[in-house]
């Protein structure tokens, strides 16, 4: 069985200078939700833009379904359901009405009634496009993907902007869409969404890929995978250096007056951490642990925040 | 969340698979192109009701009037009847209007401007008040006096006759009708077309649309389509409003009528398609249209003639696709010429469109 998606050495180069995609590698199987993690700017859109289709690679190969885009243009768009970032549909057709000329496009489709129902616009089918709330057109730009019938879905930054509960709502869209055997393949900048959501993700920095593998296999790939966060009042002498020689300490980051430790125990730094407040005669104001999670990877190997423009 | 029975994402035998034909995107295109008109309500305005008034407007301000009736005043006096009496037995009694009144009303009424001219007779014979400053009173002195020369028994040396000539079919209105006509299906060929086709690609619309099997020459196809609907309303709209207000007579062919005018919306279809090609931003394109269509509301005759620009200009003006729509829409309407006499014209449009086409798809950026 081939592989849904695959490309190998995949680069772009705008206008001979900018260099999008610095030569990417992917292999996504059936089945799988697949993520592309990275900053704005990291080269995410332009990579799923080639795979599915709309731009040109400067150099590499692609393969969607075993096929090529070069000689199998159009069976491909049969199979594929995208849905683009910020695609403004035309405001003056209702939710119904834009899914039946999406659906018009394939020759199976899905029928619309179902999509409808399926990401809860039914109440919502007889309204104008321009009416819409920003999470109820997003299900909508989701659905005239998912009206295709497709076996892969690209959705490129399906979430942002969106508040909490409609995040939630997409995210039990893609997986209901995995359950029937169907194939995700998504760009996000958010950690949780990533962390959630997707089987396997690749972390993108700089048009390459710095980090690949399951969320949990990325996380433990990094060294002192729990953080222990916390403030003291600023009368408080010393720099990061007395942190980083308590018990267990593999590194400190210091932002806004807040110190983050990445270690491997935490019931061995804690009191020793506690003690060492207590020596410097500082008083602790804040105190959290926690698991590490896909933005410490991020941050460990970029030494940027993902948000961080 | 209820749950229901989903369709799987690789439609299994015993799912009841939609299958769409051919032609099914064209047809939706073309549904939804229309839908999306008839609720925008500037659109309604601008393609249908915008030439209905201006119409109206330029009817009523160039109408024919009814001739003048010169006011005149008479002086009381033996003779006064015998003046009102023969003015009422000559020819131009219907515009003369005499006014009998007493010799200081008279001339107060002349010099108010009331009166045009004074006229006071005796025994020796007519005597006539004018101004030679005001041109009505130059008018009137010699209308009357012609009126009551002849009333009273002159011959007239040449034998004389005169027709007045305005008829339907040589009056403004006539002239404007097929004018406005032109510009319109000008109008709303480029903004419905080049302006439409930048406002989807400034939504990122055509992006997605070709994200799916969709068939590009569908989609411009169901687009020419729209504009051939609008065309087929705008023409009815004009001609039946020009008939029932301004009893404009159509000379022309149905049939006739309509192929120029779906010739006209095609051919400004493809020059805004060719203006649209390439735009990002539907400020740039909205400049790009102005620019292509000014030169045209000023020579091809829309509103005036352009027979009244130098000579050397007019093979020039004749090669402009709207001069071409104009000269063959008013042949064919206001002469009822057939569309073979208009090949020359009917080619200028051909051509205009399908060089613009061809390079519009040559040039077309769809995202």
């Amino acid at each position: 069985m081939p592989l849904a998606i695959q490309c190998r050495a995949l680069r772009k180069t705008y206008d001979g200078k900018v260099e999008a995609v610095r030569g990417l590698d992917l292999e996504i199987e059936t089945g799988e939700c697949f993520g592309l993690l990275g900053p704005n700017g990291a080269g995410k859109t332009t990579t799923i833009e080639i795979l599915e289709g709309l731009l040109e690679p400067t150099s590499g190969e692609v393969e969607i379904l075993g096929r090529n885009w070069r000689t199998h243009a159009r069976e491909l768009r049969e199979q594929l359901g995208i849905s683009l970032q910020e695609t403004r549909l035309s405001e003056k057709l209702t939710v119904r009405e834009t899914l039946q000329l999406f659906s018009s496009f394939y020759r199976h489709p899905t029928s619309v009634e179902l999509v409808l129902e399926e990401l809860s616009l039914q109440e919502k089918a007889g309204a104008l496009v321009g009416k819409l709330s920003g999470g109820q057109k997003q299900r909508l730009a989701v659905a005239t993907a998912l009206v295709a019938n497709p076996k892969i879905l690209f959705l490129d930054e399906p979430t942002t902007g969106l508040d909490p509960q409609s995040r939630r709502q997409l995210w039990d869209i893609v997986r209901q869409f995995q359950k029937r055997n169907g194939t995700v393949l998504l760009t996000t900048h958010y950690m949780d969404e990533a962390e959630r959501l997707c089987d396997r993700l690749a972390i993108i920095d700089h048009g390459q890929i710095i980090a690949a593998g399951t969320p949990a296999q990325l996380i433990e790939r990094i060294t002192g995978h729990h953080v222990v966060e916390f403030a003291v009042s600023d009368h408080a002498g010393g720099d990061g250096r007395a942190w980083s020689k308590l018990p267990g300490v593999q590194s400190v980051r210091a932002e806004d007056g807040l110190y983050c430790l990445r270690v491997n125990e935490p019931h061995e730094t804690i009191p020793a951490l506690l003690a060492e407040v207590q020596k410097q005669q500082a008083r602790l104001v804040h105190l959290t642990t926690r698991q590490a999670s896909l933005e410490d990877v991020f941050v460990q190997l970029t030494g940027r925040h993902l948000r961080e423009e | 969340m209820a749950t229901i029975e989903q369709p799987p994402a690789v439609a299994g035998p015993e799912q009841a698979v939609i299958t769409n034909g051919r032609w099914a995107g064209y047809t939706r295109l073309l549904q939804m192109r229309m839908l999306e008109l008839w609720r925008e309500p500037e659109v309604i305005f601008w393609v249908f009701v915008f030439p209905l008034l201006l119409a109206l407007g330029l009817g009523i301000a160039f109408r024919e009037r009814p001739p003048d009736v010169t006011p005149v005043a008479v002086v009381v006096g033996p003779k006064a009847n015998e003046v009102v009496d023969l003015l009422q037995r000559s020819p131009q009694h219907a515009s003369i209007r005499p006014d009998v009144l007493s010799a200081t009303a008279a001339l107060d009424g002349f010099r108010l401007g009331q009166y045009s001219l004074v006229v006071n007779m005796d025994e020796s014979g007519v005597h006539y008040r004018y101004d030679p400053a005001r041109p009505e009173s130059v008018l009137a002195r010699t209308q009357v006096d012609e009126a009551l020369q002849s009333a009273a028994g002159r011959k007239n040396a040449i034998a004389a006759t005169s027709t007045a000539a305005s008829e339907p079919g040589a009056r403004y209105i006539d002239f404007l009708i097929p004018g406005l006509l032109g510009m319109n299906l000008m109008n709303s060929g480029m903004w419905g077309i080049g302006f439409a086709l930048v406002e989807m690609r400034q939504r990122k619309l055509l992006k997605r649309f070709v994200a799916t099997p969709m068939r590009r020459s569908d989609f411009l196809l169901a687009l020419v389509s729209s504009r051939l609907v609008l065309m087929l309303i705008e023409v009815a709209l004009l001609l039946v409003f020009g008939v029932l207000v301004f009893h404009v007579r159509v000379a022309g062919g149905v049939l006739a009528i309509l192929l120029i005018g779906a010739l006209g919306a095609v051919s400004f279809g493809g020059i805004g398609l060719l203006t649209a090609s390439r735009a990002q931003k539907i400020e740039s394109v909205s400049g790009l249209i102005n620019l292509v269509m000014m030169p045209m509301w000023i020579f091809s005759g829309v509103f005036f003639s352009y027979e009244r620009f130098p000579k050397m200009f007019l093979p020039a003006i004749r090669a402009l696709p709207l001069t071409a729509l104009n000269d063959a829409l008013r042949a064919i309407i206001l002469q009822g010429d057939s569309l073979a006499s208009q090949l020359g014209r009917v080619a200028v449009l051909v051509v205009w469109g399908g060089v613009s086409f061809v390079l519009a798809l040559r040039w077309f950026r769809w995202s």
